[in-house]
């Protein structure tokens, strides 16, 4: 690990002004993910701006009727938040879903959705990978597939954002609130992820020095039935093979509205806009939910260590809205 | 053989005798013994898997403010004995594996040292490499064989091939188990002190065995034994990969002979872990069993195929458990092994029968099914009324009663033999059952020393280790009832060169060994004193050569049982429960040994679904080499374990009645879960892990 010097501004337009004026520079809230690329020697700054004194801890109801969660908001606070829990379930859930119980107390907010991708190509320094070190090629494609992306990848990466929370703020179309050295600015989620194309290096649209300091959940009674659903190797502290997070609304036998988003299958949170367009105003039936997945997944690209995505993915929204709808019938 | 001693107190739940000093982080483990001035090791790793250091350039290391040294095979000392090459640390240009040492820095703090093992740049030339096990790999041969010891590598009798054509029902399956890797909690560590002018090289390490480790290291070095000092008071772990020393030691010890006087601690990383101190071989199994419509086996072959590295040879011996667990008058056993450019493999949990076991007895879980004869019926009937390998009598096998009495306690009966039979909402059940039996191992050797330090209290003294297994307890126990005293009487010493030498906690060996030296010094003991002795009496005794009974064949058995669901969406497994009963003769302590039983059982869990190292064919490095890709079972993976014995002793295995406990839990737990997992679907996964792509619908 490299000595860094480590700061603790006290206004968030400092904290900003000092990583735009250094290009080594990182902000640093749980340190749950760069703490451990720095021993790994993946991430070396040389300075640290500590933001989790500065940025909100609160959740507040705006009066539009909007949530605000201050982006240094832990994991497990935000994930036991009573206005959470009714209103956004399927949030709640994704947050349990991730990590653990230690990790989600450290974990923040912004953080969660700036975590690095855990692909272990990405993280062995001896390996070629065009995130770490663009250019050198990337070993994952032709290697230890099982956690590859099966949407939206390309020829220079394949890798999968590993975030629960993520997922489920991209189905809730969240807004990401940064401050960045030339003011504020929101993202409409998904749009703060990309996907890698022939710059994998770049996780988000983030420039150097811009500060997430919110994130807003919109007005959304559709989000009271909603749900996270995810498959992994184990049943707690592993990393997606496949998530789903999903809200529903079934009238009459028929999909009055939808939200669908994927997680484990692409570089970004992927929001299965084609699947729920394919949903809305159909008959809310296993067959329809399964036709739907298929729509969605009609691109993956796959090889053979992640060619189970695919019908894992299916099965997992299926059963996911199955689960959604039974409930509502009840 | 001589008379069993009387249980006092043997037998009773006696809470750990470190356990406060556990809790309360007052117990040392290798990195933490408080030594003055300590310097920090780390190593640099080759990044390709055959081939050649061309250059070194420790430069930019060097110029590190609090950099003391920068070991490289250039200026590294010649060793005095190299012949087993793991321990040829530095000693050439070779690179055999990926992950081998070729250099390591040594600074004032450990932040110092990784980032200036970082700035080491090492150009390589590479050679082809091969890291592949595959069943019809072109290298693969058989194992060389100590004609004097060690088992033999292939076995027949009768003739297999004619039997198996005449049999009424075939089963004939490739069962295969990936590259595992131990990982103890406590990762390998070695802080190593030389002091120049008395020649005495110390080192606190974390070991299976702190005379294995003198012995190696003293002949590496070329050092009188006398002079290495190994201590080991507590270690955190080993299953296995601590049984010898490794080359960290041979590393930790270099480094601080070129930096004398100063201790120098050395902690792998668990990334480092994946590279440096053992592995289970990745293994490809063929079962044949060939029995008539009622299931009673005329023919068993199980044909092992493994790999091993091109720098030392070890054989995992997976088909030995066909040798003698089921009667059939056919019978064949093979292994064949192949070296690849790959890390030295070596012990982990229950070597050989553990893989070996998960083959077999998924096989004859496969028979019950082809056979329509109910899982634990089958190992009933076929059980052998003596040793079908040697015709020995069994001291004690009593795997039936563990397999029908734990059918009861289970609650196996009135299962529906169907697979896919039982749906409980979106989750598929089903149980599963598989036998478990282990050698009984006695490694002769180890001493014990006894003295009365008055007022009936007793120093018992002996180089053993408690890996975390319970020794301090269950030797203290051992010693109280040979000197038939209570045990709070008893202050035992272990984990130190400084004591009586004894034999490594490994193969269920330990308590077996060291517990019969003990007993054997305390006769000594009150043979030379008599009953009431002077404060300062003293003798020493070593365990006798003729302890176990020669006349027979003797065994720990048990019977695994496991409750599998799996979601019939995704293919998530769950067991929410698994029970064993043992066989194991006396228990000398049962708290610890359920202790023993439920971490094997998870252990076997873990291998069903979850262990799985992925060498990566083209760097020949463990591509998911941590914690976070290599999993093991979390406590929501852990559901409602739980381990019963009989009530028995075994007069011909230990003076203690006891036999090996160490093992048996994780021998045959793994096919139970497989099992279970078939019956819930229907789906035969022979390629452990079974993980949730493998049951997808």
């Amino acid at each position: 690990m490299k000595p860094f010097a480590y700061t603790r501004p006290a206004e968030a337009a400092d904290a900003v002004a000092e990583v735009a004026a250094n290009p080594d520079a990182a902000y640093i809230g749980g340190g749950t993910n760069l703490v451990d690329h720095m021993k790994l020697g993946i991430a070396e700054p040389t300075s640290l701006v500590d933001v989790r004194d500065l940025l909100s801890h609160r959740v507040e109801k705006l009066p539009d009727g909007r949530i605000r969660v201050g982006a240094a908001v832990p994991n497990s606070d935000l994930a036991a938040h009573p206005e959470i829990r009714e209103h956004y379930p399927v949030l709640s859930q994704a947050l349990l879903a991730g990590a653990s119980g230690q990790l989600r107390n450290a974990a923040t907010t912004g953080g969660n959705l700036l975590q690095r991708t855990r692909c272990v190509y990405f993280q062995n320094r001896a390996m070629p990978c065009n995130k770490r070190e663009p250019g050198t090629g990337c070993a994952a494609i032709e290697g230890y597939g099982r956690y590859n992306a099966v949407l939206g990848a390309s020829e220079h990466c394949v890798a999968t954002h590993p975030s629960d929370m993520a997922v489920a703020l991209t189905a809730l179309g969240a807004q990401v609130r940064v401050l960045g050295p030339s003011g504020e600015r929101t993202i409409d989620l998904p749009g703060l992820h990309r996907l890698p194309g022939d710059t994998p290096q770049r996780d988000t649209i983030l420039e150097h020095g811009d500060l997430i300091t919110a994130v807003d959940l919109p007005r959304l009674p559709l989000a009271a039935r909603s749900a996270y659903r995810k498959v992994r190797d184990r049943a707690s502290y592993a990393f997606a093979l496949v998530s789903v997070a999903a809200a529903l609304r079934v009238v009459d036998g028929t999909v009055e509205d939808v939200r669908v988003a994927f997680g484990g299958l692409a570089h970004a949170p992927w929001r299965a806009h084609r699947a729920e367009e394919e949903l809305r105003g159909g008959p809310a039936t296993e067959e329809a939910f399964r036709d739907a997945a298929r729509a969605e997944l009609a691109d993956a690209e796959t090889g053979p260590g992640n060619a189970f995505k695919v019908p894992m993915a299916v099965n997992t929204l299926a059963a996911t809205l199955r689960d959604l709808s039974t409930e509502e019938t009840s | 053989m001589t008379s069993t001693l009387e249980p006092k107190s043997m037998g009773r739940p006696l809470t750990r005798v470190e356990g406060a000093d556990k809790v309360t982080g007052r117990a040392p483990y290798a990195y933490e013994h408080p030594l003055s001035d300590p310097l920090y090791l780390h190593p640099v790793l080759s990044t390709i898997p055959h081939g050649r250091v061309t250059a070194v350039d420790t430069s930019g290391a060097e110029a590190l403010p609090g950099v003391h040294t920068v070991l490289t095979p250039g200026n590294a000392e010649r060793l005095a004995d190299t012949e087993d090459r793991e321990f040829a640390v530095l000693q050439s240009d070779e690179v055999s594996f990926h992950g081998q040492f070729v250099a390591a820095v040594v600074a004032d703090t450990p932040e110092t040292a990784r980032q200036a093992a970082g700035l080491v740049k090492v150009d390589y030339e590479r050679l082809s490499h091969d890291v592949v096990l595959t069943a019809d790999h072109r290298g693969l041969y058989r194992p060389v064989e100590d004609a004097d010891e060690g088992p033999s590598a292939d076995t027949a009798q009768g003739d297999v091939e004619a039997a198996l054509e005449r049999a009424e029902v075939v089963v004939d399956h490739t069962y295969s188990t990936p590259t595992e890797h131990n990982n103890p909690m406590e990762p390998h560590t070695t802080t190593a002190l030389w002091e120049e002018g008395t020649g005495h090289l110390t080192l606190y390490d974390s070991t299976q065995g702190v005379h294995v480790v003198r012995a190696s290291v003293a002949t590496v070095f070329g050092l009188d034994p006398e002079r290495v000092r190994v201590v080991a008071p507590h270690v955190g772990g080993g299953f296995g990969s601590k049984g010898e020393a490794h080359a960290h030691n041979v590393l930790a010890a270099m480094a601080a002979r070129a930096l004398p006087g100063r201790p120098v601690k050395f902690a792998l990383t668990r990334q480092q872990m994946f590279c440096l101190v053992g592995y289970r071989t990745p293994t490809i199994q063929r079962v044949r069993l060939g029995a008539d419509r009622d299931g009673r086996l005329g023919a068993v072959s199980h044909d092992a195929v493994e790999q091993t590295s091109t720098i030392k040879e070890f054989t995992e011996n997976s088909a030995m458990c066909s040798r003698w667990m089921y009667a059939a008058p056919h019978r064949r056993t093979t292994h064949r092994i192949a070296a690849l450019d790959v890390p030295v493999n070596f012990w982990m949990r229950a070597p050989g029968e553990c893989p070996g076991t998960y083959a077999a007895e998924a096989a004859m879980d496969e028979l019950a099914h082809a056979c329509g004869v109910d899982p634990v019926e089958l190992r009933a009937l076929n059980d052998p009324e003596t040793d079908p390998q040697s015709g020995s009598p069994w001291s004690d096998r009593r795997l039936v009663q563990c397999l029908r009495e734990g059918a009861e306690r289970f609650g196996w009966h009135g299962r529906d033999p169907a697979p896919r039979s039982r749906r409980e909402g979106d989750w598929l059940v089903g149980t599963g059952v598989a036998s478990a039996s282990y050698p009984h191992m006695f490694n002769p050797g180890s001493v014990a020393h006894v003295r009365h330090d008055g007022d009936g209290r007793y120093e018992v003294s002996i180089g053993a280790v408690d890996i975390g297994t319970g020794a301090w307890t269950s030797l203290t126990q051992i010693a109280a009832d040979a000197l038939g005293r209570p045990a709070s009487d008893i202050r035992l010493r272990i984990g130190d060169t400084a004591f009586p030498s004894a034999s490594v906690a490994g193969g269920s060996s330990g308590t077996s060994s060291w517990g019969t030296a003990i007993v054997a010094a305390a006769r000594a003991f009150r043979d030379r004193h008599g009953d009431s002795p002077e404060p300062g009496a003293e003798a020493s005794a070593s365990a006798a050569e003729d302890t176990v009974d020669e006349g027979y064949s003797i065994y720990s058995f048990g019977a695994h049982f496991a409750e599998a669901w799996v979601n019939a969406d995704t293919g998530e497994v769950r067991v929410p429960r698994m029970y064993g009963l043992f066989s194991i003769g006396r228990v000398v302590n049962p708290r610890t040994v359920r202790s023993q039983f439920l971490g094997g059982m998870v252990m076997g869990l873990s291998m069903a679904l979850h262990e799985e190292s992925y060498r990566d064919p083209r760097y020949g490095h463990i591509a998911n080499g941590d914690f976070a890709e290599y999993h093991v079972p979390t406590n929501a993976d852990v559901g409602d374990l739980r381990a019963d014995w009989l009530d028995e002793e075994d007069p011909r295995a230990t003076p203690m009645g006891s036999r090996g406990a160490g093992e048996i839990g994780i021998v045959g737990s793994p096919a139970a879960v497989a099992n279970a997992v078939h019956h819930a679907t229907g789906v035969r996964v022979r390629d452990l892990p079974i993980t949730p792509d493998k049951l997808l619908r």
